[in-house]
């Protein structure tokens, strides 16, 4: 032990703290052999399900255009449903459960920020669902024939809305932790808004098909909007028009942008942080 | 830093809803000392402990810890302080090196992981994920965490509970290593050995109030209490009238003596079984009453203030 104790040395910087804590969340996870395998297998499975019962529909276009593979339809509607599992399912559910076992405790009295917490977590999500969608759109173009986009533009699109998408999310997912009264109640309360919204978000069932107060619901939320804004990247502009009247692709990044700094104020509001159970 | 109290309490109050935790607390520690809290269970320790490291917010009263309000201690406060908590949390699926290494990145100067690791004494599971350990091996991989930052003052909240002999005389030698470098340590324990070993002052806490505070050896006037002869009255000392013993008792062949001049009575006692042609006094003790027997009697059988304090 130096008899220099708090002396010269700097407190480390918040992005080597953050590293540092990505790194570790990212072991935690790769250590969890059921955890691997339903976040990367359960994705696959749906696409595996859907492509059998709907393998062969199509969607009719307008008068002209050739009809849709539905399958084109409903991947776009499974990656967000997938970004949506590893982020907000999964991180309300871990923190929940890290909370109850006191690692938030432990962890909330060395000089941890909880932005670097935070930063970890997301930093984790980021690289799982990333390998998840990779792993969605290899399988679904390998196996079931799924055309992927085939210009720059689209994949930008895929790629912001895949970004917005993870960190709002993800920001959500903390902060709903705040209604998780124990680790073990956790999966419990995090699957209902999760499982409805993947109905009345177009993910499941047509969007277009679903009664619009629904739609109206949905249509707060941000897996609706990830959904709409993926489809875009791997389907015609008039599935667009029918679906939502239009991409409006402007409003997908405005709705998503809104719900990533909306979570974020959430997550900081509600995230108990450096509380024992006697506060 | 400064030449104050390394940690100042006054008037300290918590409340749990009507449950008085904390009934007005004053306390002063200084730097370079080993302050023992001991008390039974639910006297209010934990809650004491976790208001100085800032996870609970006290209901009244003054606190300062390093100089500075616990309620608001920002990151530079917190990195010069250690934190061992009652309960072990387990990084499951990390190694003991891992955890140890990865904590101590968050200060400014860790201590080498593979060092502290050596210190509680799992150089052999260091590479064992902590899921993997058992109950005491969790307990030192939380003693670890609360050393490997370098602090200037730890609080260990029953940091040997669960832990082998070996591994407490590890920890005791690790406490006082850390206090040769003019480090702090507040501690709370159910061990009396323990107090005594390390502490330089112990604070008895019972439902709330600090009721004596004293170093171990003069706990509840121990030093001026009496003590204890007894042996047994057997063979030809079995029909042999007693000597005059104020204040003795007989409890089948056992006699004990209590008394201020221990000498003076295994003198008369000897002279007087020699005199009845016994050279050796069968079952001879002389006893004085150990910190537990003090610290008993302070506390009383349920370990209520009003079932018998000495004042
Ligand atoms: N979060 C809480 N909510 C309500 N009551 C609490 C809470 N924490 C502690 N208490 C109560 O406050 C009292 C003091 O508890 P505390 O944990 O401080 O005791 P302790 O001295 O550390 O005991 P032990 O030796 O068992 O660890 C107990 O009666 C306990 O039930
Ligand atoms: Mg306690």
């Amino acid at each position: 032990m130096s008899a220099a104790a708090g002396g010269t040395g700097q407190l480390p910087s918040l992005l080597q703290l953050s590293w540092g804590r990505t790194v570790v969340e990212l072991k935690q996870f790769w250590r969890n052999p059921s955890q691997v395998f339903f976040t990367f297998l359960l994705p696959v499975l749906f696409l595996v399900i859907f492509s059998s019962v709907f393998g062969n529909e199509e969607v009719e276009g307008p008068p002209g255009e050739p009809p849709l593979n539905f399958k084109n339809y409903f991947i776009p509607g499974i990656i967000a449903a997938g970004v949506m599992s590893t982020t907000f399912a999964n991180l309300a559910v871990s923190v929940s459960m890290e909370q109850s076992v006191g690692m938030l405790k432990r962890l909330s009295g060395t000089p941890l920020p909880r932005e670097a917490y935070f930063i970890g977590k997301m930093g984790m999500v980021v690289a799982v669902t990333s390998i998840q969608t990779a792993i969605m759109l290899g399988v679904g173009k390998a196996f079931f024939g799924v055309e992927l986009p085939t210009d720059a533009f689209h994949w930008a699109v895929f790629g912001w809305v895949f970004v917005l998408g993870t960190v709002s999310c993800s920001a959500l997912g903390i902060a709903y932790t705040r209604l998780i009264p124990n680790g073990d109640a956790a999966s419990a309360v995090v699957q209902p808004p999760y499982l409805i919204l993947q109905f009345i978000s177009g993910v499941f069932f047509r969007y277009a098909e679903i009664p619009g107060w629904m739609q109206a619901v949905g249509a707060v939320f941000p897996l609706k909007w990830m959904a709409q804004g993926m489809r875009y990247a791997f389907t015609p502009d008039w599935l667009g028009q029918e679906e939502y009247g239009g991409w409006d692709l402007p409003q997908v990044a405005m709705m998503l942008g809104a719900w990533s700094v909306a979570g974020f104020v959430l997550a900081v509001v509600f995230f108990r942080w450096n509380r024992g159970s006697g506060s | 830093m400064s030449n104050g109290p390394v940690v100042e309490v006054t008037g300290l109050r918590k409340s749990y809803g009507a449950l008085e935790a904390l009934a007005g607390i004053d306390l002063a520690i200084e730097p370079g000392e080993v302050f023992a809290l001991l008390g039974p269970n639910g006297a209010g320790k934990t809650t004491c402990v976790e208001i100085l490291e800032g996870y609970r917010r006290r209901t009244g009263g003054e606190a300062s810890v390093l100089g500075v309000d616990p309620d608001r201690g920002e990151r530079r406060w917190r990195a010069r302080i250690g934190i061992v908590l009652q309960t072990t949390t387990a990084f499951d699926h990390l190694t003991v090196d891992e955890v140890v290494a990865h904590v101590g990145s968050f200060y400014p100067n860790p201590l080498p992981a593979r060092r502290v690791v050596d210190m509680v004494g799992l150089t052999e599971k260091r590479s064992s994920r902590c899921g993997s350990l058992s109950g005491g091996q969790k307990r030192r991989v939380e003693v670890a965490l609360g050393f490997v930052g370098d602090p200037e003052l730890i609080f260990l909240d029953e940091p040997t509970t669960g832990l082998d002999p070996g591994g407490r005389r590890q920890l005791w030698e690790v406490v006082e290593q850390f206090t040769a470098l003019k480090k702090t340590v507040v501690l709370t324990t159910h061990y009396l050995d323990e107090a005594e070993a390390l502490a330089g002052r112990v604070g008895v806490i019972v439902a709330g109030a600090l009721v004596e505070v004293a170093p171990p050896r003069e706990l509840g006037g121990r030093e001026r209490a009496l003590a204890r002869v007894t042996f047994a009255r057997r063979g030809r000392l079995a029909g042999a009238a007693l000597p005059d013993l104020p204040g003795a008792t007989l409890e089948g062949d056992m006699v004990t003596v209590p008394t201020g001049t221990p000498t003076a009575i295994v003198g008369l006692l000897s002279a007087w079984a020699a005199a009845h042609g016994e050279p050796e006094l069968p079952a001879l003790t002389v006893t004085r009453p150990s910190l537990e027997d003090i610290y008993l009697e302070m506390v009383g059988p349920a370990g209520h203030r009003d079932d018998g304090v000495p004042q």
